[in-house]
């Protein structure tokens, strides 16, 4: 097992905590089920228990995608850290 | 439903089904690579699929058709409890994020073709690789069978499932064809015919679906109209309950049943053999990332399709098998050739799944049953062979199982097996992450779970059966109903740790572990990434 290099970045930071909320808050909004359990109000007829919930794959999706480009990110920084 | 046979409809289900035959026959020429008699190649179609081809054959893979029958059959049924399907799915993706990547390393790093794999490499334990295998196994083939159910609903409603009065082997003249078929072409390209299929499947069922979440409210008189309708027909009291049919959003007692139920799915759906195999089959981590933020996609089209559950209801539809329900909503509301493009997206939806389901139980009996029990020295070759006769075993047997039994019966098995492939978590995950538990732990605390799930299931009645009636029971110390499959889980995990806890104080010996930490990293074009492909001695511990 490779050593890892001298002054290697500390495991979390602000960025990866940021990751982390963001992978985290789809499981609050979901798993709280009392939150959306009604059905008013409506949105164009559809209960407003379905059409939440179908709003937060959206948001999950969102969530993801800054996600993934805060861990590119993340990454690229540390490969060129290691190499410098 | 009607009498007689819907000409157009059934002509236009098999020009498709005709269509992506003779694809699944040409796909073994698709990106075809040199080593092709390697397992890598027809189990994993070469693992060099880009984003684009891995986003449908994942969507391909876990949208199922029985999927598009059963979710909106069981909004039909009992209304919000139902649409579970999708909070499931949202949180699928977060998870599959942390942890598929490192997955996906360590499985190039080492030639893993199978989690039973890794489970063997991290821990050095082929007792505890065998029962993540079974598990697979087992869990896997009442899914096959339940994708054979889809075809035979739509086929039912086409009237070409005979009546009950015919020949049993004309009545399923059909299914025996549709699986002559799938099992041909299986064998013959592995994963790279469902990788192609993947596209005709997704691309009937996006189109589908778009049509029918506008052209079916329109004639049904608007959202409003029917979620009226549908709030009407829940309120009436159930007689064999006494309690109302459902509701249109859940009550205070069903929340935890909800709650529970979108978690434990959630965990569950990557441990299945068959979404393994179609990450694997990717070409680099980051195609596995960044299909998390465009598979969700999918998910707004189970949300739109469970809608569609509550049209039945409002067009007037009354079906004794819910999972006539939506085939029945089709023919009843759209012009015939668009119903048979609707048939022929969930017929080719379930052929999908069932080849990748097929391959994956098959690579999973012949890397950790035949060559790590019967026949350590076997080839790369002999392996490919055995694999693709298992897959067609497997298919076989799942014929067998719908064929001769009644269709709860698959059902009830698919419903354990949910159960029980949830209790190879904490040894997948918990060892792609830390080599902290014990494997002896850990193979206690999957008998565990998979015990207490089996009974629990057991003893659940409904008013049409007496046992395995659902997957929600009582959660012990808690008291409210809950899913049975994430209880067993807990005590799953508990068992594991306080084991772990006294396993290390007596200094049980803890195996060889393979792995070192940078494999967990490790990304396509690092050294001895692409290069120890394929694995001839995968089996040896530190065989690189």
């Amino acid at each position: 097992m490779p050593a890892g290099p001298a002054g290697k970045p500390p495991t979390v930071t602000p960025v990866r905590v940021v990751i982390a909320l963001c992978l985290v808050a789809p499981f609050v909004a979901m798993l709280w089920v009392g939150s959306y359990a009604k059905v008013d109000p409506t949105f164009i007829g559809i209960p407003f228990f379905y059409w939440y919930q179908m709003l937060w794959v959206l948001i999950s999706t969102a969530l993801t995608t800054v996600a993934y480009k805060l861990w590119q990110r993340d990454q690229r920084a540390r490969k060129g850290g290691e190499s410098a | 439903m009607k009498d007689g046979v819907n000409g157009v409809a059934l002509g236009v289900f098999i020009f498709f089904f005709a269509a992506v035959t003779v694809m699944g026959f040409l796909a073994a020429r698709w990106r075809k690579a040199e080593n092709e008699a390697s397992l890598d190649e027809w189990g994993l179609g070469g693992r060099s699929f880009g984003t684009w081809v891995t986003w449908f054959l994942l969507g391909g893979d876990l949208y199922t058709a029985y999927t598009f029958v059963a979710v909106p059959a069981a909004i039909y049924a009992a209304g919000a409890a139902g649409f579970f399907a999708v909070p499931y799915t949202i949180l699928v993706y977060p998870l599959i994020f942390t942890f598929l990547p490192r997955l996906w390393s360590v499985s190039h790093k080492h030639g893993y073709v199978t989690t039973s794999d890794f489970v063997r490499g991290r821990f050095g334990s082929k007792g505890l690789s065998l029962a993540v295998a079974v598990t697979g196994i087992l869990a896997t083939m009442p899914y096959i069978a339940l994708q054979l159910v889809g075809i035979q609903a739509v086929l039912d409603v086409m009237g070409v499932g005979g009546g009950e009065n015919t020949h049993w082997f004309v009545k399923d003249l059909p299914l025996l064809i549709a699986f002559a078929v799938l099992a041909a072409y299986t064998y013959s390209s592995g994963l790279r015919a469902p990788a192609l299929i993947a596209f005709v499947k997704d691309g009937l069922i996006y189109l589908v679906i778009a049509v029918a979440i506008i052209y079916i409210p329109i004639k049904l008189g608007g959202f409003d109209d029917i979620f009226a309708k549908a709030g009407e027909a829940f309120s009436e009291t159930n007689p064999a309950t006494g309690k109302p049919r459902g509701a249109l959003a859940p009550g205070e007692a069903g929340q935890w049943g909800y709650a529970t139920l979108a978690l434990g799915s959630a965990l569950a759906l990557f441990m299945y053999p068959h979404s393994i195999t179609a990450t694997l089959s990717s070409r680099s981590r980051n195609v596995i990332r960044r299909n998390t933020t465009i598979l969700p996609l999918y998910s707004l089209m189970l949300g739109l399709l469970a809608l569609l559950g509550f049209m039945v209801i409002a067009a007037g539809i009354k079906v004794d098998n819910g999972q006539l329900a939506i085939p029945q909503l089709f023919e009843n509301m759209f012009p015939d050739w668009f119903a048979g493009v609707a048939f022929a997206a969930i017929g080719i939806g379930a052929l999908v799944p069932a080849a990748i389901m097929s391959i994956a139980a098959a690579n999973l009996f012949t890397r950790n049953i035949y060559k790590d029990f019967l026949r350590p020295d076997a080839t790369p070759e002999q392996e490919t062979k055995v694999s693709k006769l298992v897959s067609l075993l497997v298919k076989v047997g799942a014929l067998a199982f719908v064929l001769t039994m009644d269709k709860t019966v698959a059902i009830n098995f698919q419903l354990l097996g949910g159960i029980w492939i949830l209790q190879t978590m904490p040894a997948l995950v918990g060892g792609l992450f830390t080599r902290w538990f014990h494997r002896w732990a850990l193979l206690a605390g999957w008998a565990v779970g998979m015990v207490y799930g089996t009974v629990a299931a057991y003893g659940v009645a409904s008013p049409t059966q007496k046992h395995f009636g659902g997957s929600s029971a009582e959660i012990p110390g808690i008291g409210e109903i809950g899913y049975i499959g994430l209880t067993a889980f807990v005590l799953n995990v508990v068992v594991t740790v306080v084991l772990t806890f006294a396993l290390n104080a007596v200094k049980a010996p803890v195996g060889t572990d393979e792995t070192s930490p940078a494999d967990y990293t490790a990304d396509a074009g690092d050294p001895g990434v692409e290069t120890e492909l394929p694995p001839a001695t995968a089996g040896a511990p530190g065989g690189h």
